[in-house]
C-alpha cells in the first residue's frame, strides 16, 4: 500500500485521472511504466510534445473494455470507455477538420491509407461514394456523429473496441 | 378458420391427395424393402439361384417361350434400396412442410425419428426382420462427412476464432467432466443401488467410464438440425456448435483409451499419460491433415481457370480424402474435415468461378440434409431393430445424470471462462448453451461398434443411449424453441452487411493493432494482423490464381456487394423505385447554392425502361469486370498501359453502348446525375500518354496527366479540405447551353486547385486508340472541356463511371 501511493505521487493528477478514466491504481501505475518506456527522452510527452502522460491514460482509456452490469446512472455516460465515447472517439478519427462531419474526403482519405495503392483512385471513389449513400440519412452528403453510430449499430463495439489487458 | 379452409379448398385438396400418395408409396416402399431385406440372408444364395435361374433359362430355352418381359430384382438391388430410402427421407422432407403448422411446433428431426419409427414398425409388423440399417461404418464414412464439411466449409470464422477458447474449455474440459462424472456416478449407483439386478453390478467402472463418454459427447448433427430453425444470436450459436465439432477429438480418444483399458482390465499410470498424449496428437494431428489437405486443395483451383466443369469434384474429393487419412490413423476425422473446410475456403473462392461456388453450395446443403434426413430415420429404424434391454434404474439415472452433469459442467466453466472474456456469458446464455447439449446419432453410432464379446452389457447400454437421444431430441428439441422466446434471448440478425461496417470494422482492427502497439501488450489484433500480414505476403501468392491475389479484402467485398444489387435491380424489373442504397443517385456535389435543384435531381428517378435497365446491367457488369482488370495494369513499375489490355470485345461492346446512349440522352429530358465521374486513374493517364500522338489534349489536362504518373503518392494526407473538387456532371443533353454555363464558374473554381493536386477528380476521355468513333468523341470532348474544365461529355461519362445508376 505505502509503495503504491508513494509511486502514486509521481503521477501528477493520480486520483483524478483515476476517476476520470475508471482505471484502478495498479493499472495507472502500468501505464506510467509503459509511458516512460516509450518517452526514451524522458521529456514528459511523447510525439514532440502533444502527449501528455494524463492525455495518454484519457485516450487509453477509451479501450477499456465495457462494464456492462453496472446500472445505468448519469454517470456511466462520462466514463470514456462507454459505447458512445468509443464510437465518439473512432469518429474523430475520421474527422480530421473537426466539424462534426466525415465528409467524403475525409473519408477517402481513410481508404486510401487503409487500402494504399493497391487499388486505383476510381475503386476508392466508388466505395466512399456507396458508404456515404448508405450512411448519410440526411442526405447532407457527408456522415455525421449520428449516422455514424447508426451504421455501426449491429456492430459489437464494446468488443470490437476493447483491449482486454486494460481491464 | 373455416373461411380460411373453404377458400383454400383446391390447394387443401391438393395437399391431402400429396399426402395420400405419399403414405401409399412408404407402405410400397416398406414392403418392398421387407421383402428385400428377407433376401438379406442368402445372399449367396441368391447369386447361385439367379445364376441357376439363367441357366434353368437357357435349358430351357428350347422349351420355353423368350421372356418378354422377366423379373430380376437381385441385380438391382442394393442400389434400388437405397435409393428408395434416400427418396423416402426426401418425400418425408417434403411431406413435413406442406402439414401446415407441423413444422413450428415440432423440430424436423423428431419428425423425422418418428416416420424412422413407423417405417421399422411396419417392417416389423410384417413379420421380418429389420435390416441393420444404422451400420457403423455406413454412418461414419457415407452419412457423417457430407454434415460435417457443410459445417465446415460454412463455419463463420470471424465469431469462431474470436470465442476459440471459451469454446476448446466447454468442449475438452465440459466434455471431459461429463464423461467421468457420468461414467463415475453410474457406477456407484450400480454398485450401490441394486442387489437384485445382478446384472448391473457387473458392470465395471471401466465400462461406465466408456459408457460415459460415449454419452457426453454433444452432437453436431442434432444441434444444427435443432438450432437453426430457433435462430439464436450468432454468439450462442457458434459457442454450442463449435463445441459440438471440437468435442469429437475428446471423445475419440476416451473412447479408444476405455476401450483399450477394458479389453486390457489394469489401467497403470504411464497408460493414463499417454492417454493424455494421445489427445493431443489426436486433436492437432486431425487439424494438420486437414491444413494439409485444406491447401492442397486450394492450390489445386489455382489451375481450374480451364475446366471449371470439376471445380466442386475437388472441394469435395479433397475433403473427403482428409476425413479418410485421419481416420486411418484414428486421428479426430471431424477436425480434419473442418479444418480441411475452413482452410480452403476463401482460397478456393477466389480462384473458381461464380457457378462453381453455387454448385459447391447448394451440393453441400443437398447432401448435409438428405445425411441429417437419412440419419435422423434410421435412428428410429434402429430403435425398433436394435435388441434391446431395458432396464429402469439404469435408464433413468442415465437420463438424470447427463442432465445434471451439463448443467453442472455449463455454469461452473462458465464462471471460470467469464473471468478472461470481455463479454461476458449471462445466465440466460448459460442456460441456452447448457439445454442446448443434444445427443444424437453420434452417440449411438459408437455404442453399436461396441463388441458384443468385450461387452456383454452392450444392450443395456445402447437402450439407454437411445433413450436419452430420445429424451434430448424430442423434450429438449421441442421446447427450446418456446423456451427461447420465453426468455427473449437475442436472436440472429439479419447478415446483410453495409459497407459501411466492413469499412468501419477494418478500420477499427487497424486502430486496436496501433493501440495494443502502444500498450506494448500482444493481444488477440496484434496477432491477427501478423497472420493477416503473411496471408497477404506469402499464402496468397501461392494459392489464388492471377491477380485476384492482391485483391484486399474490401474491394472483394465491395464487389459482391455490386453484384448482388446489380442482380436485384434486374430482377426487381424496370419502374420500381431503386432503394435509397444504390450508390448512383447521388451526385458527386457539393454545391451549396444548388440545394433546390439537388433533391429534385435525386428524386426525379425517371421509370426505368427496359432499354435503360439493360444499359445498366451491361455497364456494371462491364466496370465491374473492367474495375479487376485495371488492377492488372496498376502497377508501379510498368509506365505504359497495354492498350489493348481491356480486350477488343470489351471496346465494341462500349462503342455500341455508346450510341445507344447519346441517341437516348438526346430523348430524354431528365436530369440524370451521374455520380463518381472517374477520376483519372494512373492507367488512364498512361493510357492517354501512350496515345497521347491519336488525340490532342488540352495542355494542362497533360500537365495533369505527367504529374499523376510521376507522383502516385500525391495521395497522401492533405490538410486542406475546402479544395475538395467536388464536380456536378450534368448528363443533359449537350447542346443546352444553361447546364454549361451553371458549371463554366465552377469549373473556373476548380481549375486552380486541380493543378495543384494530385487527387484527380476528372473523368477521363477517350483512352482507348485506333477506334474512330472515339476519336470523334474525343474531339467533342476537347470541346466540352474547353468549355468547362471538370465537365465531361456525357459519352466519355457513361463508360467509365463506376455503378453508374439513374
Amino acid at each position: 500500500m505505502g509503495s503504491s501511493s508513494s509511486s502514486r505521487n509521481k503521477i501528477p493528477n493520480a486520483q483524478e485521472l483515476m476517476d476520470q478514466t475508471g482505471f484502478s491504481s495498479a493499472h495507472l501505475l502500468r501505464l506510467y511504466d509503459r509511458f516512460e518506456c516509450l518517452d526514451r527522452d524522458n521529456r514528459g510527452y511523447l510525439r514532440q510534445d502533444t502527449v501528455d502522460f494524463s492525455s495518454f491514460v484519457r485516450i487509453l482509456a477509451h479501450f477499456r473494455p465495457t462494464d456492462r452490469n453496472r446500472n445505468k446512472e448519469g454517470t456511466q455516460q462520462e466514463l470514456p470507455n462507454s459505447r458512445t465515447r468509443k464510437l465518439k472517439f473512432a469518429f474523430q478519427l475520421y474527422d480530421l477538420d473537426r466539424d462534426g462531419k466525415i465528409s467524403r474526403e475525409e473519408l477517402l482519405q481513410v481508404l486510401r491509407a487503409m487500402l494504399g495503392l493497391q487499388v486505383t483512385e476510381e475503386q476508392l471513389q466508388s466505395i466512399a461514394e456507396r458508404a456515404i449513400q448508405e450512411a448519410d440519412l440526411d442526405k447532407d452528403d457527408a456522415i455525421s456523429f449520428d449516422e455514424f453510430k447508426k451504421s455501426l449499430e449491429k456492430v459489437d463495439i464494446d468488443t470490437k473496441m476493447s483491449i482486454g489487458f486494460l481491464k | 378458420m373455416p373461411s380460411r379452409t373453404v377458400s383454400h379448398g383446391s390447394s387443401g385438396r391438393l395437399r391431402g391427395l400429396f399426402l395420400v400418395m405419399v403414405l401409399v408409396f412408404l407402405e410400397s416402399s416398406v414392403f418392398t424393402l421387407a421383402f428385400a431385406s428377407s433376401d438379406q440372408h442368402s445372399p449367396t444364395t441368391a447369386h447361385s439361384d439367379g445364376h441357376k435361374a439363367t441357366d434353368h433359362g437357357s435349358h430351357n430355352n428350347t422349351g420355353k417361350a423368350f421372356p418378354v418381359l422377366d423379373l430380376n430384382y437381385e441385380n438391382v438391388r442394393v442400389p434400388f434400396e437405397i435409393s428408395l430410402w434416400v427418396l423416402l427421407a426426401s418425400l418425408m422432407k417434403l411431406g413435413f412442410h406442406l402439414v401446415p403448422h407441423l413444422s413450428n411446433i415440432v423440430p424436423e428431426s423428431c419428425l423425422l425419428i418418428v416416420v424412422g419409427l413407423l417405417v421399422g414398425g411396419i417392417i416389423r409388423g410384417t413379420g421380418e426382420t429389420v435390416p441393420p440399417v444404422l451400420d457403423s461404418k455406413l454412418f461414419f464414412y457415407i452419412l457423417l462427412p457430407p454434415i460435417i464439411l457443410d459445417a465446415g466449409y460454412f463455419l463463420p470464422i470471424r465469431p469462431f476464432m474470436e470465442n476459440l477458447g471459451t469454446i476448446l474449455i466447454f468442449a475438452v474440459v465440459g466434455t471431459l467432466w461429463n464423461a467421468f462424472f457420468v461414467g463415475g456416478l453410474l457406477y456407484g449407483v450400480c454398485q450401490i443401488g441394486t442387489e437384485s439386478s445382478s446384472i448391473l453390478s457387473r458392470i465395471g467402472l471401466l465400462q461406465c467410464l466408456l459408457f460415459g463418454s460415449i454419452i457426453s459427447a454433444v452432437d453436431p448433427v442434432a444441434v444444427l438440425a435443432v438450432f437453426e430453425e430457433i435462430h439464436i444470436n450468432e454468439l450462442l450459436h457458434i459457442l454450442v456448435f463449435g463445441e459440438s465439432l471440437l468435442n469429437d477429438a475428446v471423445t475419440v480418444v476416451l473412447y479408444h483409451l476405455f476401450e483399450e483399458f477394458s479389453g486390457i482390465g489394469t489401467v497403470t499410470l504411464v497408460k493414463g499419460f499417454l492417454g493424455v498424449i494421445s489427445f493431443f496428437v489426436v486433436a492437432l494431428g486431425g487439424v494438420l491433415v486437414g491444413v494439409l489437405y485444406g491447401i492442397l486443395a486450394a492450390f489445386t483451383s489455382r489451375f481450374t481457370s480451364h475446366t471449371r466443369v470439376i471445380e466442386p469434384l475437388f472441394v469435395f474429393l479433397y475433403s473427403y480424402m482428409a476425413y479418410l487419412s485421419a481416420e486411418i490413423f484414428h486421428l479426430s476425422g471431424i477436425m480434419a474435415l473442418i479444418a480441411c473446410g475452413a482452410v480452403m475456403r476463401p482460397y478456393v473462392e477466389a480462384n473458381i468461378s461464380h457457378k462453381s461456388h453455387t454448385t459447391i453450395k447448394y451440393f453441400l446443403k443437398m447432401w448435409s440434409s438428405v445425411s441429417e434426413t437419412l440419419i435422423f430415420i434410421f435412428l428410429g429404424v434402429a430403435t425398433v431393430a436394435g435388441p434391446h434391454d431395458w432396464n429402469w434404474t439404469f435408464v433413468t439415472v442415465t437420463v438424470i445424470l447427463c442432465l445434471v452433469a451439463r448443467v453442472i459442467g455449463v455454469v461452473g466453466l462458465t464462471f471460470i471462462i467469464n473471468k478472461f472474456r470481455i463479454v461476458k456469458l449471462t445466465t440466460k446464455d448459460q442456460f441456452i448453451i447448457a439445454y442446448g447439449g443434444l445427443r444424437g446419432a453420434i452417440a449411438f453410432s459408437l455404442g453399436f461398434l461396441l463388441e458384443k464379446d468385450h461387452f456383454p452389457e452392450r444392450e443395456i447400454f445402447l437402450t439407454a443411449i437411445i433413450t436419452v437421444i430420445f429424451f434430448t431430441v424430442f423434450v429438449q428439441g421441442m421446447t427450446i424453441k418456446p423456451l427461447v422466446e420465453l426468455l427473449a434471448v437475442k436472436k440472429k440478425q439479419e447478415a446483410k452487411r453495409s459497407i459501411n461496417e466492413e469499412i468501419h470494422t477494418q478500420f477499427l482492427d487497424h486502430l486496436l493493432t496501433g493501440i495494443e502497439d502502444i500498450c506494448g501488450h500482444y493481444g488477440h489484433h496484434h496477432w491477427k494482423d501478423k497472420l493477416n500480414r503473411f496471408n497477404k505476403k506469402y499464402v496468397k501468392k501461392c494459392l489464388i490464381a492471377g491477380e485476384r491475389s492482391k485483391e484486399p479484402q474490401l474491394i472483394a467485398f465491395y464487389h459482391k456487394m455490386e453484384m448482388k444489387q446489380a442482380i436485384q435491380l434486374v430482377e426487381s424489373g424496370g419502374g420500381i423505385k431503386l432503394p435509397s442504397a444504390m450508390p448512383s443517385t447521388v451526385s458527386m456535389q457539393n454545391i451549396q447554392p444548388r440545394p433546390p435543384t439537388k433533391p429534385a435531381a435525386e428524386r426525379a428517378i425517371p421509370q426505368l425502361s427496359k432499354t435503360k435497365e439493360e444499359e445498366i446491367r451491361k455497364i456494371l457488369r462491364t466496370n465491374l469486370q473492367r474495375t479487376r482488370q485495371r488492377l492488372r495494369s496498376y502497377n508501379r513499375h510498368t509506365l505504359v498501359a497495354d492498350p489493348y489490355e481491356d480486350g477488343l470485345s470489351d471496346l465494341f461492346l462500349k462503342k455500341q453502348k455508346m450510341f445507344q446512349i447519346e441517341k437516348k440522352l438526346k430523348e430524354m429530358n431528365t436530369y440524370l446525375t451521374v455520380p463518381a465521374p472517374p477520376p483519372d486513374s494512373p492507367t488512364m493517364c498512361r493510357a492517354r500518354l501512350a496515345s497521347g500522338k491519336h488525340t490532342d489534349f488540352k495542355p494542362d489536362q497533360v500537365q495533369k496527366g505527367n504529374k499523376m504518373c510521376s507522383d502516385p503518392q500525391a495521395y497522401s494526407i492533405k490538410p486542406a479540405l475546402n479544395k475538395v473538387p467536388m464536380i456536378q456532371v450534368d448528363l443533359a443533353s449537350p447542346q443546352s447551353p444553361d447546364s454549361v454555363n451553371l458549371l463554366d464558374e465552377f469549373g473556373q473554381a476548380n481549375q486552380q486547385e486541380e493543378e495543384e493536386q494530385g487527387l484527380m477528380m476528372k473523368p477521363p476521355s477517350r483512352p482507348r486508340e485506333g477506334k474512330k468513333p472515339g476519336e470523334e468523341d474525343e474531339a467533342k470532348d476537347q470541346q466540352k472541356l474547353m468549355r468547362c474544365l471538370s465537365d465531361p461529355g456525357p459519352s466519355a461519362d457513361e463508360d467509365e463511371d463506376g455503378a453508374f445508376l439513374p
